[in-house]
């Protein structure tokens, strides 16, 4: 009896001990398998200062890193399964067989932060802003939404979206990290109130804001996603040079930095942080191109134009850049293992795209001669006076092309004299940059439009039939058109005409404090929702 | 006396107004304006009527004369307009940074002046002896290394050695005077340090040509103890110089610490100077090189009449 009552007692010691054990390990084990833990406040470093506070008119990510977290969309990308688009404030929707008609339902329930119901009236008060913007008021994405034709609510919990042609992107764009809902009847006192002010119904209510300095935000506790956000709050630093950032981070003051460090600051805080450090690597849908002004003899002959992408050796520039620099991944028109990326069997038949860098050298000199680019022939290529990663590929370009005879002068300028030289059109040659929120056609090919209807092509020259293909992709009926179509643009655009082309794509470093969990690698910046991070200690 | 003060205030009316026409000009003279900033520079898809109709809402487009006369009729005003890039009130821009700059430049100062007058004098005292060569050494070295390296290695110790950084975000030592302290204790260092350097040179040859001058020996001849001689005689002559040198150093101080600021994440006025100028925020410049000019008159003015105030010279002058 009592052996029996030992046993017992030994059995339940150890029983208890066990669940005791197990218990206070639980929050332990569970921030290590990945089960998300609410509280703490997430410090965050941000590389500039939001200009003003409108999503629908801002095009930095200074303001979307600060500020988004206030706010919902109407769909958002899952960023653990980008570029699946799921509902935000909308719960479903269907689009009608003709493709002219998109409706949304709004979820019930939920609240802006003066606890008014959010209904389907602020999402047309909002997308009427953003599509036909009133007088005076700016709206930096206008464009993506020209196949809008009206926005309707048939009741409070509605919205239709009726086009004027059909159209592959609108989901994505309706998903757009940039598209705030807004609160009708503060949009209907002011248009432009939301430039200075802050009235969501996102994860974070606004606490404070000190311009130059920080931004932070407190949780909503009545955000309408129930056990969201998992923090208590945030607090957003603008630090805007990168030394300080990296040390911001390295010192534990900073979390984390959405944007992306340099593979410098990378193993920098690696090597000073350990395992305390994760890091974060994808591609990223930035590129820099090279852009010719296609007026300018030479420049004005395809022959010359190919020849220069045909010197350009990406496959060993990849290597050595991306030791050095953002730049690394070898691609075309689309980013590198995106859905409309060319393949690579396909994409080492375009003109600079070979791996056989002889041969297509060989190729550039005698296209040169052809069209009397003499030996030695002198030009200059203007750049922007930022080392990362401008000036690392001025540096590569100019190298490139000297391996085919060329003698080209790197000009590197501020900001303000750069680009009116290229909106002057005083300039041989230029790097550009494109970088998208999303991996998406109607974005990545505007840059290769006619410069009388893209703004962002600097290149001076006109081209109906590359016109005519964007048109048609953007309305094809089905994936495998939609591909064919951006093919034939694709080969057109870089390898026949070579109007301008791109060097690398870019890769995105993420290095962040290991207690910071939640956070999706996605390929853009302009992405980080908040609301699912989470702090394991 | 008091007509002097009257002049030299009169006279900053036409200095302020000269450098709002240079810096008005200068800024429309150089290539590419702050909308070509906000959307080119951003990559953004903005049709040529949208940055027309950007310039429009920011008076861009109306004649230079035009834009000038507003600005000036608004300065009269006192209403210095709002920052082309944020929308907001230049006053309110430039006041929530002011209250930093002004404590840095009041720190760095501090420790300058804490510095510099006793070192000085004492190399002067103690001439061509070890005292003088190490503080000569000491000063030459504050020349040379700029503040901002020296506080990039201040920052690069901490974070080796601690792992550890001052604050990123400022808080009022009317708040927290510790955090305020923590936080600018090691800018006002570095920068009080090459601030020293020059104040201890001219504390230096200043007090030297003094002691050589005739009242000084009379003072002498009387029998006063030398730190009488010194303190009382020496001293407040030798002050002047040094005076003017503290004095146009604090001014600068005030706007020009750029990468100070920037390399301690301070957000002072130098830090807005260079995020304006990047960012072509006309209003904003303008209104902080006036800032700033005015700074530098007015501090230069209290330094004249401190001046007259040691040295009754000048007030008959």
């Amino acid at each position: 009896m009592k052996h029996l009552t030992k046993k017992v007692i030994k059995v339940s010691v150890t029983g208890v001990s066990g669940i005791l054990l197990l218990l206070v390990s639980l929050p332990l084990i569970a921030a290590q398998v990945g089960t998300p833990r609410s509280g703490g406040e997430l410090v965050f470093a941000v590389g500039g200062t939001p200009p003003s506070f409108d999503g629908h008119r801002e095009t930095t990510f200074a303001m979307l890193h600060p500020v988004a977290p206030h706010y919902s969309t109407l769909l958002r990308f899952d960023l653990f399964k980008y570029p699946k688009i799921v509902g935000d404030v909308a719960e479903s929707w269907s689009v009608s067989k003709d493709g002219l008609t998109y409706i949304f339902k709004i979820r019930k329930g939920i609240q802006f932060h003066d606890g008014t119901p959010l209904t389907s009236k602020d999402v047309k008060a909002t997308y009427d802003k953003i599509v036909f913007p009133p007088q005076g008021v700016a709206s930096s994405r206008q464009a993506y939404y020209a196949m809008v034709d009206t926005i309707e609510t048939p009741d409070a919990n509605t919205v239709t979206f009726r086009l004027k042609r059909p159209s592959s992107s609108l989901l994505a764009n309706l998903a757009s990290p940039w598209n705030f809902i807004y609160k009708a009847e503060l949009l209907e006192k002011d248009p432009r109130w939301y430039e200075k002010n802050v009235m969501g119904t996102g994860p974070f209510v606004f606490v404070e804001h000190v311009p130059g300095s920080h931004w932070v935000g407190k949780k909503n506790p009545n955000y309408f996603l129930k056990g969201r956000p998992y923090l208590d709050g945030y607090r957003a630093i603008f630090i805007r040079d990168t030394a300080p950032r990296v040390a911001a981070i390295r010192s534990g003051q900073a979390l984390v930095e959405f944007r992306g460090f340099s593979p410098a600051a990378r193993d920098d805080l690696v090597k000073a942080l350990g395992n305390k450090i994760v890091v974060k690597e994808s591609s990223w849908i930035c590129n820099l191109t090279v852009v010719f002004n296609n007026e300018k003899k030479p420049f004005d002959d395809p022959r010359v134009r190919r020849a220069l992408t045909l010197a350009i050796d990406r496959w060993e520039g990849s290597k050595a850049l991306s030791q050095i620099s953002l730049m690394k991944f070898v691609g075309g028109m689309f980013r590198p293992g995106a859905a409309f990326a060319t393949p690579e069997a396909e994409l080492v038949k375009l003109a600079g795209f070979s791996k056989n860098i002889e041969g297509s050298r060989r190729e550039a000199r005698r296209l040169l001669k052809e069209a009397g680019v003499p030996e030695g022939f002198s030009f200059t290529l203007k750049n922007r006076n930022i080392r990362e990663p401008y000036e690392v590929t001025g540096v590569f370009v100019i190298d490139q092309w000297r391996q085919i005879g060329l003698n080209v002068t790197h000009i590197q300028q501020e900001g303000g004299p750069y680009f009116d030289d290229f909106r002057q059109g005083n300039y041989d040659a230029g790097i550009d940059f494109n970088c998208d929120f999303m991996d998406e056609p109607d974005y990545q090919l505007l840059k290769f439009l006619s410069s009388d209807k893209s703004p962002l092509n600097y290149a001076r020259y006109k081209d109906p039939v590359l016109d005519d293909l964007y048109e048609k992709q953007g309305a094809a009926a089905n994936l495998k058109e939609r591909i064919k179509l951006l093919r034939q643009f694709e080969k057109r655009a870089l390898d026949e005409q070579a109007y301008q082309f791109h060097i690398l794509w870019w890769q995105k470093i993420n290095p962040h404090w290991a207690k910071v969990r939640g956070y999706a690698n996605v390929p853009s910046h302009y992405f980080m929702h908040l609301g699912d991070i989470w702090l394991a200690e | 006396m008091h007509q002097y003060i009257i002049k030299r205030l009169l006279l900053m009316i036409p200095t302020l107004l000269g450098v709002a026409v240079l810096v008005f000009l200068m800024l429309r003279v150089a290539p590419g304006d702050i909308v070509e900033m906000k959307y080119a520079g951003t990559g953004a898809f903005a049709p040529k009527e949208a940055l027309e109709r950007e310039r429009a809402q920011l008076g861009l487009d109306k004649p230079l004369w035009q834009q000038f006369a507003n600005w000036m009729w608004g300065i009269v005003q006192l209403d210095f307009g709002t920052s082309m890039w944020t929308g907001r009130a230049i006053t309110y821009e430039i006041g929530i940074r002011l209250e930093l700059s002004l404590q840095l430049a009041l720190m760095a100062t501090f420790i300058a002046v804490l510095i510099s007058v006793p070192l000085g004098t004492l190399a002067a005292i103690k001439q061509d002896s070890w005292v003088d060569y190490f503080v000569r050494v000491f000063s030459i070295a504050g020349l040379a290394i700029p503040s901002f390296w020296l506080g990039i290695i201040i920052l690069l110790g901490f974070l080796i050695f601690f792992q550890w950084l001052p604050p990123l975000t400022f808080t009022s030592f009317w708040v927290d005077p510790r955090a305020n302290l923590i936080q600018l204790i090691w800018p006002a260092l570095a920068v009080g340090y090459r601030y020293s350097a020059v104040a201890t040179r001219m504390t230096r040859s200043a007090v030297l040509e003094v002691l050589r001058e005739d009242y000084v020996r009379t003072a002498r001849a009387k029998g006063l103890g030398e730190w009488v001689v010194l303190i009382r005689h020496a001293l407040k002559n030798a002050m002047l110089p040094v005076i003017t040198v503290i004095g146009l150093e604090f001014a600068f101080l005030v706007g020009g610490l750029v990468v100070t600021e920037q390399v301690f994440n301070l957000n002072g006025i130098g830090k807005l100077f260079v995020e304006a100028i990047s960012q072509r925020d006309y209003t904003m410049v303008q209104s902080l090189v006036l800032l700033t000019s005015f700074v530098f008159i007015f501090v230069n003015f209290m330094v004249d009449i401190i001046n007259a105030f040691l040295d009754p010279r000048i007030r008959y002058q």
